[in-house]
């Protein structure tokens, strides 16, 4: 690969890319990404996103994906580039609410304000001069504020269907309809700030709701960002260009460099080297493919460079079968109605029932149409959803904060809902009742004053076993020693002197290992001693599996392994845990065994962490991914737990049951409230004070009873 | 009545003021990353400007 050197004058304009980079952690991280980076060539800025973990990088135009990567590389962190479009509207879309919400605010503390002068006995010309204030703040107010529920009113009643955005819509105009009308003809009572207060609690809701959706993205898009975004093509006459994937073709050779994603499926021509299969499999062993053997879009080339002829691109590739199946499963999630919905598909027609009838009754009771619209306003202002709009994104904020602050990550405020329900739980066992990684077995015998050898071999490789011990020594304060002749050979190891001393980190040889036939996966370490150091791998449990499961159980949700490993490895596993298992499913299995669940009537939990398990993980009832997952298994989940431990599984059960506890009794106190307020309303006897008084203290007591929450994650 | 006629205004001009800050804060990208406003406040800026 050639390095094309940037414009010196940016006459074509410096554009921006924007990368994840899951690996920051402190403000070390983001400065040395602000700093290190432009320093790079052809880089001019970059800036930090830490909340989004994400990187805005300002480069010259003739910069590559692929250069740029390399950027990242040299200072030490590893970047995926970013493609999705869907979160920067998802961020506007909150924007939006925020601006309304301020605007909300804003109006309606100033309108009560002046509410409060005329309450306390304002009349005459004060009372007129007040009404028209605030009929010149609350308009304009209503107008930019109340858009959001206008709009989606609107689209529901054209569809001829309600929602709980009707009642809102009619009872918020109606009210400065009329306010409007009072103001006019001197009348005593107006409701901007019952109109406004309205609006303010409801966009408060909307944003905390959207706060909660914004976090859930969808897992096909990470999945097409997993494959590498282009490849190096062999041209036939000897040159070889960066081509990007959607230009790539069946028949084309590309020249795949170690380390590097495949972007398209194929067949290996020349060279052979080890792949690592666990973004598309899950498992951590690496498989070793030569000339003739087909090689997967999404898998990493770990050894040599090989030449692949691409037999499968775009949406013919193997990783985008998989990206269909999840998109088919996810639609069958949709279809799950969020209690908060459900709730209001009864509440809307309720509530202008009962404002009709008030109007009805007053009519024949010979009241005039005027005060028969007053009170219907008031019985429309009275229901309105406020505290039911509130009670379930606050409880959900609340409990999720203090979930993220447990190590548990919910993307989606329904999760919590659907969590709860659950009632079986079904876990992959790679990667997520084991740690998914290989961990070297009795480091120990490495004596304290070679580590430091050890450590700088390891750190020559990106093997995964290298990879791992690198890790294992790395708590150790062992520093790397300085190393010559560090040459790396594929499949075999790494050698180099240390000292003049020939050192190395190779593939066991057969006698080396002992004659028995164990199937782990072994490293020697020639370090001048007279024999050499074996190093077994092997995939261990979580720490605390048992424990958590038997949780679990206790909790009413019985576990079961389902795996796309051998059925012998399952069965141990299954075994040493005393659960059932399953092994040798693919994903489509795993996925038709989940919906023959649901289709029973269960409500199965699903734990994975691999590609393959994508599609299982979107059509379970709900979800849950360790952070060590792959992308795809982290974007399909519903909600992501940190750390090695399994015992943050019932203790999300455990959240999500407390969460819908919370939630029903504020319900039972909304619906209370509407109880004890509409009679009175029906009755004419609220004037805005009582309204205003009555709509804060229930949302009041709604957040409070939220708030308990805070202790629920134990 | 008189004070009424240089307090309100003076509140409500207070209030829009307020609110046109938040407007803005919001706009300028004050909100886009809370967690990174919160370190960056630790990193030491060596380079001399």
């Amino acid at each position: 690969m050639t390095y094309v050197a940037p414009d010196g004058d940016w006459t074509k304009g410096p554009v921006e890319t924007r990368f994840a980079v899951p690996d920051m952690h402190c403000a070390g991280c983001i400065a040395k990404i602000e700093n290190m980076l432009p320093r790079q060539p052809g880089i001019r800025a970059a800036r930090v996103n830490f909340s989004a973990k994400t990187v805005a990088v300002t480069h010259a135009t003739a910069l590559t994906e692929p250069d740029l990567l390399r950027a990242f590389d040299a200072i030490g962190f590893e970047a995926q580039p970013l493609l999705n479009e869907a979160a920067v509207e998802r961020s506007a879309a909150l924007k939006r609410l925020i601006r309304a919400l301020g605007v909300a605010g804003f109006a309606a503390m100033n309108v009560m304000l002046l509410s409060v002068s005329v309450w306390s006995g304002a009349d005459g010309n004060a009372r007129n001069l007040f009404h028209w204030i605030s009929a010149l703040i609350a308009v304009p107010a209503v107008a930019y504020a109340g858009r959001p529920f206008f709009t989606s009113a609107f689209r529901a009643l054209r569809v001829g269907t309600t929602n709980m955005d009707v009642p809102i819509t009619i009872g918020v105009s109606l009210a400065t309809g009329m306010s409007l009308y009072e103001t006019i003809i001197g009348g005593p009572h107006a409701w901007f700030d019952g109109a406004l207060m309205l609006l303010a609690f409801l966009l408060a809701g909307r944003v905390l709701d959207e706060m909660m959706r914004g976090r859930a993205a969808s897992g096909a898009e990470a999945l097409v960002r997993r494959t590498a975004p282009g490849a190096m093509r062999l041209e036939a006459d000897g040159a070889s260009a960066w081509v990007s994937a959607d230009a790539l073709q069946v028949g084309d050779r590309l020249m795949i460099a170690a380390g590097e994603r495949l972007a398209a499926d194929g067949i290996i021509e020349q060279g052979e080297s080890r792949f690592d299969l666990s973004l598309l499999t899950g498992e951590s062993a690496p498989v070793h493919a030569g000339p003739g053997d087909t090689a997967t879009a999404g898998t990493l080339n770990l050894d040599g460079p090989v030449v692949l002829r691409v037999t499968a691109v775009g949406e013919a590739r193997a990783i985008a079968e998989i990206a269909r199946l999840m998109e088919g499963a996810a639609q069958s999630r949709s279809r799950y109605v969020r209690l908060a919905d459900r709730a209001s598909r009864l509440y809307a027609p309720a509530v202008h029932l009962l404002a009709a009838l008030s109007f009805a009754g007053w009519m024949i009771a010979g009241a005039g149409w005027h005060q028969s619209l007053l009170v219907a306003i008031a019985v429309l202002i009275i229901t309105c959803p406020c505290a039911l709009g509130l009670a379930v994104p606050v409880a959900q904020v609340v409990v999720c904060s203090t979930m993220m602050r447990k190590g548990l990550l919910v993307k989606d405020g329904s999760a919590l809902e659907r969590l709860a329900q659950a009632d079986e739980a079904l876990l992959d066992k790679t990667g997520t009742l084991t740690l998914g990684r290989p961990a070297p077995e009795g480091i120990d015998a490495i004596p304290q004053a070679q580590r430091a050898i050890v450590r700088a071999l390891a750190m020559a490789s990106r093997h995964p076993l290298a990879v791992s011990l690198r890790q294992a020594l790395g708590g150790a304060d062992v520093g790397p020693a300085p190393l010559t002749d560090i040459v790396e050979t594929p499949g075999e190891g790494v050698t180099a002197r240390h000292e003049g001393r020939p050192v190395a980190m190779r593939r066991p040889r057969p006698e080396e290992l002992g004659g028995d036939a164990d199937e782990r996966a072994a490293v020697a370490l020639d370090l001048g001693g007279p024999a050499p150091i074996v190093i077994r791998f092997a995939d261990a449990l979580r720490p605390d599996a048992r424990e958590a499961l038997g949780q679990l159980a206790a909790l009413g949700l019985p576990a079961r392994i389902m795996s796309g490993d051998r059925g012998e490895a399952v069965a141990a596993v299954a075994g040493a845990l005393g659960i059932a298992g399953q092994g040798d499913m693919r994903p489509a299995d795993k996925m038709a065994l989940l919906e023959a669940e649901i289709a029973a009537g269960h409500r199965p939990l699903m734990v994975g962490d691999g590609l393959n398990d994508g599609p299982a993980l979107a059509a379970a009832h709900v979800s849950m991914a360790p952070a060590s997952a792959s992308d795809v298994g982290q974007q399909a989940a519903d909600i992501v737990f940190l750390g090695d431990s399994l015992l943050g599984l019932p203790k999300a059960v455990r959240a999500a049951r407390a969460t819908m506890r919370v939630v029903k009794e504020n319900f039972m106190l909304a619906i209370g409230y509407n109880v004890l307020a509409v009679p009175l309303a029906m009755a004419g006897k609220v004037t805005p004070l009582i309204a205003a008084i009555a709509m804060s203290t229930s949302s009041i007591i709604v957040i409070a009873n939220s708030l308990r929450l805070r202790g629920a994650v134990k | 009545m008189n004070g009424l006629l240089i307090l309100i205004p003076v509140a409500l001009l207070l209030g829009l003021s307020g609110l046109v800050a938040f407007l803005w804060s919001l706009r300028a990208g004050q909100f886009d990353d809370p967690d990174g406003a919160a370190m960056r406040i630790l990193i030491d800026d060596e380079s001399p400007l």
